[in-house]
Protein backbone atom coordinates (compact mmCIF):
# COMPACT_ATOMS: atom_id res chain seq x y z
CA UNK A 1 0.00 0.00 0.00
CA UNK A 2 2.50 2.12 1.02
CA UNK A 3 4.48 1.72 -2.62
CA UNK A 4 1.48 1.88 -4.45
CA UNK A 5 1.09 5.36 -3.07
CA UNK A 6 4.57 6.52 -3.30
CA UNK A 7 4.74 5.64 -7.10
CA UNK A 8 0.89 7.29 -7.26
CA UNK A 9 2.34 10.62 -5.61
CA UNK A 10 5.85 10.92 -7.08
CA UNK A 11 3.67 10.45 -10.59
CA UNK A 12 1.43 13.04 -9.10
CA UNK A 13 4.10 15.30 -8.63
CA UNK A 14 6.43 14.46 -11.70
CA UNK A 15 3.17 15.46 -13.56
CA UNK A 16 2.88 19.13 -11.75
CA UNK A 17 6.64 19.64 -12.32
CA UNK A 18 6.16 18.74 -15.96
CA UNK A 19 3.02 20.49 -16.57
CA UNK A 20 4.60 23.54 -15.54
CA UNK A 21 7.90 23.17 -16.71
CA UNK A 22 7.00 21.46 -20.31
CA UNK A 23 8.60 23.87 -23.08
CA UNK A 24 6.83 25.41 -25.33
CA UNK A 25 6.27 23.32 -28.71
CA UNK A 26 4.02 24.71 -30.70
CA UNK A 27 5.28 28.75 -30.65
CA UNK A 28 4.04 29.74 -33.47
CA UNK A 29 6.13 32.98 -35.86
CA UNK A 30 4.94 35.96 -34.73
CA UNK A 31 5.16 39.25 -36.79
CA UNK A 32 5.74 41.74 -34.53
CA UNK A 33 6.62 44.58 -37.28
CA UNK A 34 4.26 46.55 -36.13
CA UNK A 35 5.70 46.96 -32.67
CA UNK A 36 9.56 47.49 -33.78
CA UNK A 37 10.03 43.75 -32.14
CA UNK A 38 8.00 44.59 -28.88
CA UNK A 39 5.59 42.67 -27.59
CA UNK A 40 2.05 42.50 -29.27
CA UNK A 41 -1.54 42.19 -28.30
CA UNK A 42 -0.73 38.84 -29.70
CA UNK A 43 1.64 37.78 -27.11
CA UNK A 44 -0.56 39.19 -24.54
CA UNK A 45 -3.94 36.86 -25.49
CA UNK A 46 -1.88 34.05 -26.02
CA UNK A 47 -0.49 33.71 -23.01
CA UNK A 48 -4.12 34.99 -20.96
CA UNK A 49 -5.35 31.94 -23.36
CA UNK A 50 -2.36 30.11 -20.91
CA UNK A 51 -0.57 29.32 -24.08
CA UNK A 52 3.38 29.35 -24.12
CA UNK A 53 5.05 32.29 -25.52
CA UNK A 54 8.11 32.41 -26.85
CA UNK A 55 9.78 35.34 -24.91
CA UNK A 56 12.88 34.59 -26.89
CA UNK A 57 11.75 38.42 -28.85
CA UNK A 58 12.60 39.64 -25.41
CA UNK A 59 15.02 38.17 -23.19
CA UNK A 60 17.57 38.78 -26.29
CA UNK A 61 16.68 42.74 -26.62
CA UNK A 62 18.69 43.72 -23.63
CA UNK A 63 20.80 46.52 -25.67
CA UNK A 64 24.11 46.46 -26.95
CA UNK A 65 26.92 48.73 -25.05
CA UNK A 66 28.85 49.09 -28.34
CA UNK A 67 26.15 51.38 -29.72
CA UNK A 68 26.74 53.41 -26.93
CA UNK A 69 26.49 57.07 -27.56
CA UNK A 70 29.99 59.01 -27.44
CA UNK A 71 29.94 60.28 -23.56
CA UNK A 72 29.94 63.81 -24.91
CA UNK A 73 26.79 63.66 -26.99
CA UNK A 74 23.40 63.75 -25.57
CA UNK A 75 21.49 60.34 -24.07
CA UNK A 76 25.74 59.05 -23.95
CA UNK A 77 25.54 57.90 -19.98
CA UNK A 78 23.43 54.78 -20.13
CA UNK A 79 25.72 52.87 -22.11
CA UNK A 80 24.10 51.75 -25.54
CA UNK A 81 21.30 49.90 -23.17
CA UNK A 82 17.92 51.99 -22.67
CA UNK A 83 16.05 51.10 -19.49
CA UNK A 84 13.62 48.87 -20.54
CA UNK A 85 16.56 46.78 -22.03
CA UNK A 86 18.28 46.97 -18.58
CA UNK A 87 15.55 45.66 -16.95
CA UNK A 88 14.54 43.10 -18.96
CA UNK A 89 18.33 42.09 -19.07
CA UNK A 90 17.72 42.11 -15.02
CA UNK A 91 14.44 40.20 -15.92
CA UNK A 92 16.16 37.22 -17.05
CA UNK A 93 19.08 36.83 -14.88
CA UNK A 94 21.59 38.37 -18.44
CA UNK A 95 22.62 41.30 -16.72
CA UNK A 96 26.36 41.68 -15.37
CA UNK A 97 25.52 42.76 -11.73
CA UNK A 98 27.79 43.20 -8.66
CA UNK A 99 26.15 43.48 -5.14
CA UNK A 100 26.81 44.19 -1.50
CA UNK A 101 24.85 40.86 -0.31
CA UNK A 102 27.12 37.99 -0.41
CA UNK A 103 24.66 35.08 -1.10
CA UNK A 104 24.93 32.94 -3.98
CA UNK A 105 21.36 34.23 -5.34
CA UNK A 106 22.19 37.85 -4.69
CA UNK A 107 22.50 38.29 -8.06
CA UNK A 108 18.73 37.14 -9.50
CA UNK A 109 16.99 40.20 -8.54
CA UNK A 110 14.19 39.15 -10.02
CA UNK A 111 12.70 35.12 -11.36
CA UNK A 112 8.90 34.48 -12.06
CA UNK A 113 8.51 30.93 -10.24
CA UNK A 114 7.41 32.78 -6.93
CA UNK A 115 4.08 33.35 -8.06
CA UNK A 116 3.15 29.91 -9.34
CA UNK A 117 5.17 28.55 -6.28
CA UNK A 118 3.13 30.15 -3.77
CA UNK A 119 -0.22 29.44 -5.55
CA UNK A 120 0.73 25.76 -5.57
CA UNK A 121 1.95 25.47 -2.16
CA UNK A 122 -1.28 27.56 -0.82
CA UNK A 123 -3.43 25.75 -3.06
CA UNK A 124 -3.09 22.24 -4.74
CA UNK A 125 -0.37 20.89 -2.06
CA UNK A 126 -2.20 22.69 1.04
CA UNK A 127 -5.16 20.97 -0.09
CA UNK A 128 -3.55 17.35 -0.78
CA UNK A 129 -2.05 17.86 2.37
CA UNK A 130 -5.05 18.26 4.68
CA UNK A 131 -7.32 15.59 2.34
CA UNK A 132 -4.29 13.16 3.06
CA UNK A 133 -4.05 13.84 6.99
CA UNK A 134 -7.40 14.13 8.00
CA UNK A 135 -8.58 11.33 5.32
CA UNK A 136 -5.93 9.30 7.25
CA UNK A 137 -6.82 9.65 10.31
CA UNK A 138 -10.60 9.29 9.66
CA UNK A 139 -9.83 5.94 8.01
CA UNK A 140 -8.19 4.89 11.51
CA UNK A 141 -10.71 5.43 13.61
CA UNK A 142 -13.47 3.95 11.43
CA UNK A 143 -10.93 0.63 10.89
CA UNK A 144 -10.63 0.92 15.27
CA UNK A 145 -14.55 1.17 15.55
CA UNK A 146 -15.34 -1.11 13.42
CA UNK A 147 -12.43 -4.07 14.19
CA UNK A 148 -11.58 -2.80 17.78
CA UNK A 149 -8.05 -3.24 19.37
CA UNK A 150 -5.93 -6.47 18.14
CA UNK A 151 -6.16 -8.51 21.32
CA UNK A 152 -3.67 -11.33 22.03
CA UNK A 153 -5.75 -13.96 21.04
CA UNK A 154 -3.81 -16.95 22.90
CA UNK A 155 -3.47 -16.93 26.45
CA UNK A 156 -0.41 -15.01 28.55
CA UNK A 157 2.41 -16.39 28.99
CA UNK A 158 3.74 -14.07 31.76
CA UNK A 159 7.24 -14.76 30.00
CA UNK A 160 8.62 -12.08 27.94
CA UNK A 161 11.06 -12.25 25.12
CA UNK A 162 13.80 -9.35 24.24
CA UNK A 163 12.68 -7.84 20.94
CA UNK A 164 14.73 -4.63 20.52
CA UNK A 165 17.83 -3.86 22.23
CA UNK A 166 18.31 0.01 24.29
CA UNK A 167 20.29 1.15 21.29
CA UNK A 168 17.67 -0.14 18.59
CA UNK A 169 15.05 1.68 20.71
CA UNK A 170 16.96 5.07 20.91
CA UNK A 171 17.59 5.03 17.26
CA UNK A 172 14.08 4.88 16.66
CA UNK A 173 12.49 7.09 18.92
CA UNK A 174 15.01 9.38 18.66
CA UNK A 175 14.00 9.64 14.76
CA UNK A 176 10.16 9.22 15.78
CA UNK A 177 10.27 11.89 18.55
CA UNK A 178 12.15 14.11 15.79
CA UNK A 179 9.97 13.09 13.32
CA UNK A 180 6.76 14.35 14.78
CA UNK A 181 8.10 17.29 16.04
CA UNK A 182 9.34 18.46 12.20
CA UNK A 183 5.69 17.23 11.21
CA UNK A 184 4.16 19.41 14.08
CA UNK A 185 6.02 22.24 12.98
CA UNK A 186 6.02 21.63 9.00
CA UNK A 187 2.47 21.74 9.07
CA UNK A 188 2.14 25.22 11.32
CA UNK A 189 5.24 26.46 8.10
CA UNK A 190 2.62 25.38 5.69
CA UNK A 191 -0.73 26.03 7.25
CA UNK A 192 0.18 29.41 9.16
CA UNK A 193 -1.03 32.25 6.58
CA UNK A 194 -4.14 29.70 5.73
CA UNK A 195 -5.58 28.24 8.98
CA UNK A 196 -3.54 29.96 11.83
CA UNK A 197 -3.15 33.55 11.13
CA UNK A 198 -7.29 33.87 10.98
CA UNK A 199 -7.48 31.69 14.01
CA UNK A 200 -4.62 33.03 16.36
CA UNK A 201 -3.80 36.81 14.84
CA UNK A 202 -0.87 37.98 13.35
CA UNK A 203 1.27 38.67 16.66
CA UNK A 204 0.57 35.65 18.11
CA UNK A 205 1.96 33.41 14.84
CA UNK A 206 4.46 35.78 14.42
CA UNK A 207 5.92 33.82 17.73
CA UNK A 208 4.73 30.43 16.99
CA UNK A 209 6.79 30.63 13.62
CA UNK A 210 9.66 31.96 14.31
CA UNK A 211 9.58 29.28 17.19
CA UNK A 212 8.35 26.49 14.67
CA UNK A 213 11.30 27.29 12.30
CA UNK A 214 13.85 27.19 14.93
CA UNK A 215 12.83 23.81 15.95
CA UNK A 216 12.18 22.01 12.59
CA UNK A 217 15.30 23.79 11.52
CA UNK A 218 17.51 22.18 14.38
CA UNK A 219 15.91 19.47 15.28
CA UNK A 220 16.07 17.94 11.45
CA UNK A 221 19.49 16.84 12.86
CA UNK A 222 18.36 14.68 15.37
CA UNK A 223 15.85 12.95 12.72
CA UNK A 224 18.74 12.29 10.08
CA UNK A 225 20.80 10.83 12.75
CA UNK A 226 18.25 8.55 13.88
CA UNK A 227 17.03 7.23 10.33
CA UNK A 228 20.85 6.83 9.71
CA UNK A 229 20.81 4.63 12.92
CA UNK A 230 18.08 2.49 11.85
CA UNK A 231 18.95 1.91 8.37
CA UNK A 232 21.79 0.66 9.31
CA UNK A 233 20.52 -1.57 12.31
CA UNK A 234 17.78 -2.70 10.83
CA UNK A 235 18.33 -3.32 6.75
CA UNK A 236 19.64 -6.72 6.74
CA UNK A 237 16.56 -8.11 8.63
CA UNK A 238 14.19 -5.91 6.32
CA UNK A 239 15.41 -7.04 3.20
CA UNK A 240 11.91 -9.15 1.02
CA UNK A 241 11.78 -12.71 1.85
CA UNK A 242 8.95 -15.20 0.35
CA UNK A 243 7.10 -15.38 3.35
CA UNK A 244 6.39 -11.69 2.72
CA UNK A 245 4.24 -12.89 0.08
CA UNK A 246 2.11 -15.13 2.28
CA UNK A 247 1.96 -12.18 5.16
CA UNK A 248 0.51 -9.85 2.50
CA UNK A 249 -2.33 -12.31 0.86
CA UNK A 250 -3.25 -12.97 4.43
CA UNK A 251 -3.66 -8.87 4.97
CA UNK A 252 -1.12 -9.53 7.96
CA UNK A 253 -4.49 -10.99 9.94
CA UNK A 254 -5.01 -7.50 11.53
CA UNK A 255 -8.74 -7.69 9.19
CA UNK A 256 -9.91 -10.70 10.89
CA UNK A 257 -9.53 -12.49 14.85
CA UNK A 258 -7.71 -15.74 15.01
CA UNK A 259 -5.94 -14.97 11.64
CA UNK A 260 -1.97 -15.11 12.11
CA UNK A 261 0.42 -15.17 9.07
CA UNK A 262 4.22 -16.34 9.82
CA UNK A 263 6.30 -13.57 10.08
CA UNK A 264 9.94 -12.69 10.93
CA UNK A 265 11.51 -10.32 13.43
CA UNK A 266 9.83 -7.48 10.80
CA UNK A 267 6.46 -8.48 9.36
CA UNK A 268 5.72 -7.28 5.26
CA UNK A 269 4.06 -4.57 6.94
CA UNK A 270 7.05 -3.26 8.57
CA UNK A 271 9.26 -3.63 5.89
CA UNK A 272 6.89 -1.68 4.00
CA UNK A 273 7.08 1.00 6.86
CA UNK A 274 10.60 0.62 7.02
CA UNK A 275 11.39 1.13 3.38
CA UNK A 276 8.98 4.24 2.77
CA UNK A 277 10.62 5.45 6.23
CA UNK A 278 14.11 5.21 4.95
CA UNK A 279 13.33 6.00 0.67
CA UNK A 280 11.15 9.12 2.03
CA UNK A 281 13.06 9.91 5.20
CA UNK A 282 16.15 10.29 2.47
CA UNK A 283 14.54 12.66 0.03
CA UNK A 284 13.03 14.84 2.90
CA UNK A 285 16.60 15.14 4.59
CA UNK A 286 18.18 16.05 1.51
CA UNK A 287 16.07 18.14 0.53
CA UNK A 288 15.50 19.36 3.87
CA UNK A 289 19.86 19.99 3.61
CA UNK A 290 19.25 22.60 0.04
CA UNK A 291 16.50 24.68 2.40
CA UNK A 292 18.88 24.95 5.65
CA UNK A 293 21.66 25.85 3.37
CA UNK A 294 19.74 28.49 0.58
CA UNK A 295 21.25 28.30 -2.94
CA UNK A 296 24.16 25.88 -1.58
CA UNK A 297 22.89 22.26 -2.72
CA UNK A 298 20.86 22.79 -6.10
CA UNK A 299 19.56 19.41 -6.84
CA UNK A 300 16.18 19.97 -9.40
CA UNK A 301 17.95 20.99 -12.36
CA UNK A 302 20.65 17.73 -12.40
CA UNK A 303 17.75 15.54 -11.42
CA UNK A 304 15.61 16.90 -14.38
CA UNK A 305 18.33 16.29 -16.40
CA UNK A 306 18.68 12.64 -15.33
CA UNK A 307 15.25 12.14 -15.47
CA UNK A 308 15.40 13.79 -19.68
CA UNK A 309 18.00 11.34 -20.07
CA UNK A 310 15.75 8.30 -18.77
CA UNK A 311 13.42 9.33 -21.23
CA UNK A 312 10.36 9.12 -18.92
CA UNK A 313 9.11 12.64 -19.09
CA UNK A 314 8.92 12.00 -23.01
CA UNK A 315 7.28 9.05 -22.69
CA UNK A 316 4.89 10.25 -20.60
CA UNK A 317 4.17 12.92 -23.59
CA UNK A 318 5.33 15.97 -21.23
CA UNK A 319 8.51 16.58 -23.44
CA UNK A 320 11.81 17.71 -21.98
CA UNK A 321 11.61 19.15 -18.33
CA UNK A 322 13.78 22.42 -18.57
CA UNK A 323 17.49 21.98 -17.00
CA UNK A 324 17.81 26.04 -16.60
CA UNK A 325 16.71 26.93 -13.17
CA UNK A 326 17.14 30.19 -11.53
CA UNK A 327 18.68 29.77 -8.13
CA UNK A 328 15.10 30.41 -6.71
CA UNK A 329 13.28 27.76 -8.54
CA UNK A 330 15.81 25.25 -7.05
CA UNK A 331 14.89 26.27 -3.77
CA UNK A 332 10.61 26.49 -4.90
CA UNK A 333 11.22 23.37 -6.19
CA UNK A 334 13.32 21.80 -2.83
CA UNK A 335 10.66 23.09 -0.81
CA UNK A 336 7.05 21.44 -2.49
CA UNK A 337 9.12 18.21 -3.09
CA UNK A 338 10.68 18.39 0.84
CA UNK A 339 6.51 19.06 1.69
CA UNK A 340 4.99 16.81 -0.44
CA UNK A 341 7.02 13.58 0.43
CA UNK A 342 6.56 14.69 3.98
CA UNK A 343 2.99 14.87 3.82
CA UNK A 344 2.94 11.60 2.57
CA UNK A 345 5.44 9.64 5.30
CA UNK A 346 2.89 11.56 7.77
CA UNK A 347 0.27 9.72 6.80
CA UNK A 348 2.35 6.43 6.61
CA UNK A 349 3.60 7.05 10.73
CA UNK A 350 -0.16 8.08 11.79
CA UNK A 351 -0.77 4.27 10.88
CA UNK A 352 2.38 3.06 12.04
CA UNK A 353 1.84 5.23 15.57
CA UNK A 354 -1.43 3.35 15.38
CA UNK A 355 -0.60 -0.11 14.99
CA UNK A 356 1.78 0.12 17.60
CA UNK A 357 -0.26 1.54 20.62
CA UNK A 358 -4.05 1.50 20.85
CA UNK A 359 -4.63 -0.66 17.71
CA UNK A 360 -2.55 -4.10 19.06
CA UNK A 361 -2.62 -5.02 22.63
CA UNK A 362 1.00 -5.83 23.50
CA UNK A 363 2.40 -3.82 20.16
CA UNK A 364 3.73 -0.83 22.07
CA UNK A 365 6.01 -3.12 24.61
CA UNK A 366 8.26 -3.39 21.76
CA UNK A 367 9.54 0.20 22.12
CA UNK A 368 8.46 0.72 25.59
CA UNK A 369 10.50 -1.49 27.87
CA UNK A 370 11.86 -3.77 24.60
CA UNK A 371 10.43 -7.03 25.78
CA UNK A 372 7.53 -8.63 24.57
CA UNK A 373 5.28 -11.40 25.88
CA UNK A 374 5.90 -14.10 24.27
CA UNK A 375 2.30 -15.28 23.08
CA UNK A 376 2.22 -11.99 21.45
CA UNK A 377 5.26 -12.73 19.50
CA UNK A 378 4.30 -16.02 18.70
CA UNK A 379 1.04 -15.06 17.11
CA UNK A 380 3.06 -11.59 14.84
CA UNK A 381 6.39 -13.07 14.98
CA UNK A 382 6.07 -16.97 14.63
CA UNK A 383 9.37 -17.22 12.57
CA UNK A 384 11.17 -15.14 14.78
CA UNK A 385 10.13 -16.69 17.65
CA UNK A 386 11.29 -19.97 16.05
CA UNK A 387 14.58 -18.58 15.48
CA UNK A 388 15.37 -16.94 18.72
CA UNK A 389 14.78 -20.52 20.31
CA UNK A 390 16.96 -22.33 18.64
CA UNK A 391 19.20 -20.07 19.28
CA UNK A 392 18.67 -20.37 22.96
CA UNK A 393 18.42 -24.07 22.84
CA UNK A 394 21.94 -24.03 20.84
CA UNK A 395 23.54 -21.79 23.49
CA UNK A 396 22.36 -23.83 26.15
CA UNK A 397 23.40 -26.88 24.80
CA UNK A 398 27.09 -28.27 25.82
CA UNK A 399 30.20 -28.23 23.22
CA UNK A 400 30.73 -31.02 22.14
CA UNK B 1 9.97 3.99 28.08
CA UNK B 2 13.03 5.83 29.97
CA UNK B 3 14.89 5.29 26.94
CA UNK B 4 12.02 7.01 24.87
CA UNK B 5 12.73 10.03 27.26
CA UNK B 6 16.62 9.69 26.93
CA UNK B 7 15.51 9.97 23.25
CA UNK B 8 13.77 12.46 23.62
CA UNK B 9 15.94 14.66 25.81
CA UNK B 10 19.09 13.87 23.06
CA UNK B 11 16.94 15.54 20.42
CA UNK B 12 16.98 18.55 22.32
CA UNK B 13 20.76 18.36 23.52
CA UNK B 14 21.13 17.85 19.10
CA UNK B 15 19.09 20.83 18.30
CA UNK B 16 21.04 23.04 20.60
CA UNK B 17 24.21 22.09 19.90
CA UNK B 18 23.68 21.95 16.19
CA UNK B 19 22.58 25.37 16.33
CA UNK B 20 25.32 26.84 18.04
CA UNK B 21 27.71 24.99 15.57
CA UNK B 22 26.52 26.09 12.57
CA UNK B 23 26.57 29.25 13.90
CA UNK B 24 30.04 29.01 15.29
CA UNK B 25 31.38 27.91 12.05
CA UNK B 26 29.71 31.16 10.25
CA UNK B 27 26.58 29.44 9.07
CA UNK B 28 24.17 32.26 10.04
CA UNK B 29 22.27 34.01 7.69
CA UNK B 30 23.99 36.79 8.56
CA UNK B 31 27.72 35.55 7.56
CA UNK B 32 25.99 33.94 5.01
CA UNK B 33 24.09 36.56 2.89
CA UNK B 34 25.80 40.31 3.79
CA UNK B 35 29.40 41.76 3.05
CA UNK B 36 31.10 43.63 5.64
CA UNK B 37 29.84 46.69 3.15
CA UNK B 38 26.14 45.93 4.58
CA UNK B 39 25.23 47.34 8.58
CA UNK B 40 22.57 45.11 9.99
CA UNK B 41 23.50 45.54 13.62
Amino acid sequence: MARALLISVFGFVLSVFLGTAALPQDAAETDRSATGGAQTLEDIMARQRGEDVDTGFRSDATGDPNNATGMTNQLGTLGGVSDPELWRAYRYGSANLTTQARGPAATTVIQDGGMWWLKYRSGPLSDFSAYLLGGTLVLLVVFFLIRGRIRIDGEKTGRTITRFKAIERFGHWLMGGAFIVLGLTGLITLFGRKVMIPLFGHDSFSVLATASKWVHNNVSWAFMLGLTMVFFMWVARNLPKKSDLQWLAQGGGIFKKGVHPPAGKFNAGQKLIFWSVIVLGVSISVTGLSLLFPFELPMFAKTFSILNATGLPQLLGFGELTIHLAPHQEMQYAQLWHALVSVVLLAIILAHIYIGSVGMEGAYDAMGSGEVEEQWAREHHSLWVEEVTAKEIESASPAE
Amino acid sequence: MKIMLLAFAATAVIAVGANLTLYELGFSSEDRTSGVDVRLD
